[in-house]
């Protein structure tokens, strides 16, 4: 069953240089319960499709749906975690986990208990109460994942999560997050810029195009699940490696694209 | 200057911290102490030896000691100005964080009343206060308002700005929430603008005490201002001293305050 469905979307931006195309008839999906990951150059569109699935642009052309249903321009139908952790520096970890039910007038007090909850399976047990500053890199970006889950959403945007991390906490930040994707039946959209990540926790991988945005390959991972970091040495990896690198070095190549990817 | 000094002695002030933090905040405290101390010495040792008459410049020990003869009188003085400086400054708080956040939320506004305000502040305050008094009498209102208009233009103005200081990241999250102008205010632009907002109450409340004082020198019948000009009039130099140095440990107290205040409240600063 298709949960997300980005129907021929297209963006144009005006700049005082003139328009510029960012996204032009993109079409993505995603099936319930599955894991996607976008890869693309920095640059090309990724966080402006996110905005506009997030509902806080939209589209000059086409739609979004989620579960048949036109969101288009719609906030608060996905549950999005922007690059950066976001976490209010003010409000100690619960209270920031339960933000989305405090903005959409939920049961707080509920969420709340369900924060506490999860704390453990977080990595977060006793640091309910504390602030932020005192989380190192790696706990933030799972309070972040925190909040982004208990928003109660079947559909969750990661706008590069474990970017700003040093490798041996990416590493087992992945793995974590397999583990929790696996326990929670939620459709999520990974945007990256690693070949490795997206093969290692996606069904299916876009690379888009260079400005503007469109799908240059669409790659489903047959990798046996569950996975663990190993199967990076299997040769099956290797090969889909091997794909991926080969249309990201081709549209590294194309000169259009590379003038437009300077404007970040 | 003057906030820097105010600024040691709130870390000097402040209990607690260990004995590392201690020894810190005790060399910071002693440069300025150490001048302080020997500019008033240098001050008895030349109105001693040139014999200047006390109506011209009186000595250190003897405005020391009209402070100590003074202290009941100056206790009612005191209280009267602390009256009008209290109202005054609480309507330039509450008239000028809510004229900011009409600024911030308004681009017009921000046209039309920037430039207004901005004006405003160069208006010399000797030229409006007795106008007020002309147009509201005696009372108290005439010596407010001009507390408050002294007052008024760093919290406007710190208040509009500190608004759009809120991380960008942090707003699109909760614009992806589905946040109401309100719950964006309320959850995430107030507190982001807080820092910025106190940074313009400290400034505030430097001239308060002043404006008062300003407000009374021109027309009333008691307070620091009053003491000052009867104090002149009787060619009592070493009480306008007096009054000088009250008026200026009233500010720093305050100020001293507003820092206590601002730590509490933003705790998160200071738990990196």
């Amino acid at each position: 069953m298709v949960m997300l469905d980005v129907r021929e979307i297209s963006k144009t931006f005006r700049t005082p240089d003139g328009p510029v195309t960012v996204i032009d008839q993109l079409a993505i999906h995603a099936e319930a319960g599955e894991f996607v990951a976008i890869i693309g150059p920095s640059g090309s569109g990724k966080s402006t499709l996110f905005n506009i699935i997030a509902g806080l642009e939209t589209p000059d052309a086409g739609a979004v749906l989620i579960d048949s249903v036109d969101v288009t321009g719609r906030r608060g139908q996905v549950a999005y975690m922007p690059q950066r952790d976001a976490l209010l520096p003010w409000r100690s970890i619960i209270d920031n986990a339960v933000l989305a039910t405090i903005v959409q007038r939920g049961d707080v007090a509920a969420a709340r208990r369900e924060a506490r909850a999860l704390l453990h399976d977080f990595g977060l047990a006793g640091w309910g109460d504390a602030r932020p500053a005192m989380l190192s890199g790696g706990m933030r970006q799972r309070a972040a994942l925190l909040r982004t889950v208990l928003w109660h959403r079947p559909i969750m945007l990661l706008d590069e999560p474990f970017g700003a991390l040093d490798a041996l906490t990416r590493a087992q930040l992945q793995q974590w997050l397999l583990g929790l994707w696996d326990r929670l039946d939620r459709t999520i959209l990974l945007v990256t810029h690693d070949i490795d990540e997206a093969l290692l926790l996606a069904d299916r991988v876009y690379v888009l195009t260079p400005r503007p945005a469109q799908v240059a390959l669409e790659l489903t991972v047959d990798l046996p699940r569950p996975r663990s970091y190993s199967v990076v040495a299997e040769p099956a990896f290797a090969h889909l490696k091997l794909r991926l690198q080969q249309v990201l070095m081709m549209n590294e190549a194309d000169p259009q694209g590379a003038l437009l990817r300077q404007r970040g | 200057m003057q906030s820097e000094q105010a600024q040691h002695v709130v870390q000097a002030a402040s209990p607690g911290g260990r004995s590392g933090r201690w020894q810190q905040r005790v060399a910071q405290v002693l440069p300025p102490f150490a001048l302080l101390s020997a500019l008033v010495a240098a001050w008895e040792l030349i109105v001693w030896r040139l014999a200047l008459p006390a109506w011209l410049l009186p000595p250190p020990s003897r405005i020391l000691t009209t402070l100590m003869n003074n202290l009941p009188v100056l206790g009612e003085h005191i209280a009267a100005t602390l009256s009008v400086t209290a109202p005054g400054f609480g309507l330039a708080l509450i008239g000028g964080f809510a004229l900011g956040v009409l600024i911030d939320a308004s681009p017009f506004l921000r046209r039309a009343v920037y430039p207004l305000l901005v004006t405003s502040q160069t208006i010399p305050i000797v030229a409006i206060a007795p106008l007020l008094v002309v147009g509201f009498g005696f009372g108290m209102l005439p010596k407010v308002l001009v507390v408050a208009l002294v007052t008024f233009f760093p919290i406007v103005v710190n208040t509009a700005d500190g608004l759009q200081a809120a991380d960008r990241d942090q707003r699109r999250l909760l614009e992806a929430m589905g946040a109401s102008y309100w719950q964006l205010l309320r959850l995430l632009r107030l507190p982001a603008a807080l820092p910025s907002i106190f940074t313009g109450i400290k400034v505030a409340v430097t001239y308060s005490i002043i404006g008062a004082v300003l407000a009374e020198w021109i027309g009333a019948s008691a307070g620091l201002g009053v003491y000052i000009a009867r104090s002149l009039r009787a060619f009592r130099t070493d009480q306008v001293f007096v009054a000088a140095l009250v008026t200026s440990l009233l500010t720093i107290g305050l100020f001293a305050f507003v820092t206590v205040l601002e730590r509490w409240i933003i705790s998160w600063r200071d738990e990196s």
